[in-house]
């Protein structure tokens, strides 16, 4: 039994290739190794391989097609046919491209390359498209509005004195824009602990009855916002006999805006991890304690995140502040009594007017709503964008800094005190920072 | 390994399961008091606004009864009022606007899922997210005061080559008279429909894209390694990977499209006759009727507008269930 193994070695050292090669040649014999001829010479280097990268030729193809298509498109539009208009001429010439494109790929490529071109083409040319017309809503908007920004009363007045005849150089929408943020106001306060509270429920208390909820609250969010509107123009206005007001106005939006809320801070506060959670409850914590330093500050920027864009959809919502607030060309800080516009209900009644300067008031109110949309947003992505690991990192950072200042600040007065030496006492190093003072002078003190 | 026999006498007492009680801290009691509250609260509300809907549409839909679906005209105070002009104007806008956001959307989730170079892809999504969250006014203003003068042309071309296909019929313009006024294809369901489209193409996108990404890298790989082009793979690893997203966000997006109100209002001019003519001027939609009719509603109007309110409710609340219902049985399973 002990001399198997050796054995057994010694009939693999001799015959190698049977067990590693079992589709080799069945006779045994073993082939010599080929080298490549050249390989080894050391000044003939290996040309690394292209693996990504354009070919000349793609780009010769995509050009010259391109300028085909124009030019034929020209020919047709000025000899041919009786096109009109550019967005003629347009079409007419992205399907002349893609057709000069497709055959011209055809001449050295098989059809699954061609198809592939072709797709991509035409995904490359939609992105284009929409992303062009979506930044063309936006500098189209604030184009028109250029003609109302300048003039610093449009932020400093009311509409109540100017009318529809008067110049841009009187008149504004102050009224607006305190309109609708004491109406954002009130529909945040009703919001935030609203929602923030039903979604930690929805999270924390799980059982039937959460799921009920959590269903009714993703129903609700199909609500359309005219329909909210209605809901409160009909109760709150006609049943309860509450004026036309910002108050109204505030509650049309937050029954928009609560699911909405509900909803995307139901996504964050599940993204909580369980290990944290539980590591919570083992060191000994209640539910309570576990959610207020626990699940809510892990979530904080996520949390923050789904508030302001809701805040930005609640802002925009013109419907039901159409049914709910009233029209008023005058400045009411009341959201109780009276009529109070906001930003969204001011540009619809503007551009309803024949008149050009108050529908270049609408667009610089569209101007002015729209980079409050888009500071919101951008303040939700900073915040959003930071997760406690990058918090974590930037404090460390920062610290970091701080210590090497004050290190720094210590052998500058050091130098300084060594280069003055009159001075009768010398300044000691500055006990506040412990890192700073060497090694060497502690195990001084220490001995 | 023996179990030692703890037992003295000689029958053991039977296996019963501990109960387990929970006992809270105080803290911990008032805590999951308040926060129940608080989901009681919004479920409440919730139903409240639905139970409410249809509290004050009863009335109408009683005195109204099945004509309510049938009857073209809205005059509530005579009797004679029903919804089928506002929803055939409804599901026409919203088929307009699902037919352009659709392929605008799918283009766009590929390019930005796998055309985009890695630097601009976190880019690109930010703004397609941003662009999500312009107010729909904004829309309504580009339609009304640039894609109005613009699309005219457009539509008299799709008229004059596809006129004999009824849906794409203008009555009143005809193709052989230069004079014709363009008129009749402004306010048009089409016009409005480009609109709304524009609108929801952003969030289409964003959940597309969403799913797309999520398609299993070593799926991927496996195609490219079999020799398939960047379209092969795609047509047979991604699409059918987000073909549950695809299907979702499309309708997400038919939901968001059913409920607009305020851009659709800024363009149409409306009207009460069932109007099939996409092209032609004139058309309606539930919303925009309560945003018209709302001020000088009489209760028996109001009550026939919250009957109107509460349909529209209900087919966009069928569509965001079946949205949902799907992105969550495709492979994908994304969130929405």
């Amino acid at each position: 039994m002990t001399s198997t193994p050796t054995s057994t070695t010694t009939t693999a050292a001799a015959l190698p290739p049977a067990p590693a090669d079992p589709v080799g040649p069945a006779d045994g014999r073993l082939r010599p190794t080929v080298v490549p001829p050249g390989g080894s010479g050391p000044a003939e280097r290996e040309r690394r391989r292209e693996l990504s990268g354009t070919r000349i030729t793609d780009a010769l193809a995509l050009v010259g097609s391109g300028v085909a298509a124009l030019a034929l498109t020209g020919l047709l539009a000025s000899q041919l046919a009786p096109v009109r208009g550019v967005a003629a001429c347009v079409a007419i010439a992205t399907v002349l491209f893609v057709l000069l494109y497709g055959t011209l790929v055809s001449i050295d490529e098989d059809a699954p390359a061609v198809r592939d071109r072709l797709v991509m083409v035409v995904v490359h040319g939609l992105a284009f498209v929409v992303l062009a017309t979506l930044a063309f809503v936006v500098v189209f908007t604030l184009a028109r509005g250029a003609t109302a920004l300048p003039h610093l009363n449009f932020y400093r007045e009311d509409m109540s004195l100017a009318g529809p005849l008067d110049p841009l150089t009187t008149g504004g929408i102050v009224h607006a824009i305190a309109g609708t943020l004491i109406q954002i106001a009130i529909a945040l306060a009703i919001t935030i602990p609203l929602g923030i509270s039903t979604a930690v429920f929805l999270t924390e208390i799980p059982g039937a009855f959460s799921r009920f909820v959590r269903t009714v609250v993703e129903a609700m969010t199909a609500l359309p916002s005219i329909v909210a509107g209605l809901f409160v123009y009909a109760t709150a206005i006609l049943s309860l006999g509450l004026d036309k007001s910002g108050l109204a106005a505030s509650l049309a939006i937050s029954v928009m805006m609560l699911p909405i809320m509900i909803r995307s801070s139901d996504v964050v506060l599940r993204l909580v991890p369980h290990t944290l959670k539980e590591a919570s409850t083992g060191l000994g914590a209640g539910q309570w304690k576990t959610v207020w330093s626990v699940v809510l500050p892990t979530s904080r920027s996520g949390l923050t995140t789904a508030i302001i864009l809701a805040t930005a959809r609640g802002i925009g919502e013109t419907s039901p502040v159409l049914l709910t607030s009233g029209f008023t060309a005058s400045l009411n800080l009341d959201p109780l009594h009276g009529p109070m516009v906001s930003l969204p209900l001011a540009i619809f009644q503007f551009v309803k007017s024949p008149e050009p300067t108050m529908v270049a008031r609408g667009f610089g109110t569209a101007a002015v709503l729209m980079l409050l949309v888009v500071v919101l947003f951008v303040v939700a992505r900073v915040v959003g964008g930071q997760t406690p690991a990058t918090r974590e990192r930037r404090r460390l950072r920062r610290e970091r800094l701080v210590r090497s200042l004050r290190r720094q600040g210590v052998t500058a007065r050091r130098t300084l005190a060594r280069l003055l030496p009159a001075r009768p006492a010398r300044p000691r190093p500055d006990p506040s920072s412990p890192a700073a003072s060497s090694p060497a002078a502690s195990s001084q003190e220490k001995s | 390994m023996t179990t030692p026999d703890l037992h003295v006498g000689d029958s053991p007492p039977p296996d019963v399961p501990r109960t387990l009680r929970t006992r809270r801290a105080p803290s911990d009691v008032v805590f999951r008091g308040v926060i129940r509250g608080g989901g009681v609260c919004v479920l409440v509300i919730m139903l409240f606004v639905g139970s409410f809907l249809l509290l004050r549409a009863w009335p109408a839909l009683r005195s109204a009864g099945l004509s309510f679906l049938t009857t073209q005209a809205w005059e509530p105070d005579s009797g004679n009022f029903g919804i089928a002009a506002v929803i055939v104007g409804t599901a026409l806008i919203a088929l307009v606007a699902v037919c352009t956001a659709l392929p605008l959307a799918l283009g766009t989730s590929l390019y930005i899922s796998e055309y985009a170079p890695r630097r601009l892809r976190s880019g690109l999504v930010t703004l397609v997210d941003l662009m999500a969250a312009v107010p729909s006014v904004v829309f309504g203003l580009w339609g009304v005061f640039f894609l109005q003068g613009h699309i005219t042309g457009i539509a008299q071309w799709l008229s004059t080559v596809l006129g004999w296909i009824p849906l794409f019929r203008v009555d009143g313009s005809d193709p052989s008279d230069p004079l014709t006024s363009m008129t009749v294809f402004t306010s048009s369901t089409f016009i409005a429909g480009i609109v709304v489209g524009l609108m929801i193409t952003p969030i289409m996108t964003s959940i597309m894209r969403e799913v797309f990404m999520q398609a299993p890298l070593g799926e991927r790989e496996g195609a490219l390694a079999l020799g398939s082009t960047r379209w092969g793979m795609i047509r047979s690893v991604v699409l059918p990977y987000g073909a549950g997203g695809i299907v979702g966000a499309t309708m997400l997006g038919l939901g968001r499209a059913l409920g607009e109100t305020i851009a659709v209002y800024m363009i149409i001019s409306p009207v009460f006759v069932i109007q099939w003519h996409v092209l032609q001027n004139g058309t309606s939609s539930i919303s925009s009727l309560i945003a018209l009719r709302y001020g000088e509603a009489t209760p028996t109007g109001m009550a026939a507008l919250m009957a109107a309110g509460l349909f529209l409710f209900l087919v966009t609340l069928a569509v965001n269930f079946a949205a949902s219902a799907i992105v969550s049985r495709s492979r994908s399973g994304a969130s929405s």
